[in-house]
């Protein structure tokens, strides 16, 4: 099987389609024989990425590398950045509005529940210009 | 339990999911931080919640949720009940708080996640 890429936007803010591009990926992932918890482990994360561009960015894209070895998102976004990422990965910690919290999120558990479910992480950031998070879930295709 | 039954314990009215009576749920997660409901590590429960919006409903198809009670007489607005059915996801809304109809529950055998 060849590497299979896909690229969604995400905007800033717009708490509407937050998890649009979570869930265009979770479908896709659901017409291949994955199993279903993996799938799930993956569209918790994307979806905790996606939220954390819409709640703390200007604008973002969401891409995902599917090999039948594993399947690697990758959410980069024009904004703030981090400017402590060990301290943004601490549970509880969090910088989020008002707004945001109101919405159900911000209580600072996004990147450890990240973590949680995926086998790789990497963060990079860049203060006043973005983050880019990296995340690796290893595969094991149905009867493997 | 039965949705049925849920919907029956909690007063509760079913709008959304066709043919879903029988359905049987064990267990339930009562919460308003979404961000909890997203480390449960159980799928197919009932979430019973005071946060009605479109995120709720997200939230639930990411983590698989079989069925959303949204309590204290809020309403899931059109566009909650359009993603809910693309999603395959109950809703039901009930007048009680979310203490009360977690407590009637809890009572008629519906078991807690952790």
């Amino acid at each position: 099987m060849k590497e299979m890429t896909y690229e969604f936007p995400i905007e800033g803010g717009d708490f509407i389609k937050a998890g649009h591009a979570s869930s265009n990926v979770k479908k896709i992932l659901n017409q291949l024989s994955l199993d279903p918890a993996i799938i799930r482990r993956i569209a918790v994360a994307m979806y905790e990425a996606e939220v954390n561009v819409v709640a703390h960015a200007y604008r973002g894209t969401m891409k995902v590398f599917i090999s039948p070895a594993a399947i690697r998102v990758r959410v980069e976004d024009e904004g703030p950045g981090i400017p402590d990422i060990e301290k943004a990965m601490q549970e509880g910690y969090s910088t989020a509005s008002d707004k945001v919290r109101e919405m159900g999120f911000g209580a600072g558990m996004g990147l450890s529940n990240i973590k949680k479910n995926t086998d790789k992480l990497e963060i990079q950031s860049k203060i006043n210009q973005g983050t880019v998070i990296e995340m690796i879930t290893r595969i094991k295709s149905k009867g493997a | 339990m039965k949705i049925a039954d849920i919907v029956r314990i909690t007063d509760g009215k079913l709008i959304c999911g066709d043919d879903v009576g029988e359905k049987e749920i064990s267990h339930a997660f009562s919460s308003d931080l979404l961000s909890d409901v997203l480390t449960i590590n159980r799928v197919g429960i009932l979430l019973i919640t005071g946060v009605a919006n479109l995120q709720t409903i997200r939230t639930a198809e990411m983590a698989e949720v079989a069925c959303i009670l949204i309590s204290r007489n809020k309403k899931a607005s059109k566009e909650m009940i359009e993603l809910a059915k693309d999603n395959g996801l109950i809703i039901i809304e009930s007048p009680g708080s979310m203490f009360g109809n977690s407590g009637k529950l809890y009572q008629h055998g519906l078991q807690p996640l952790y």
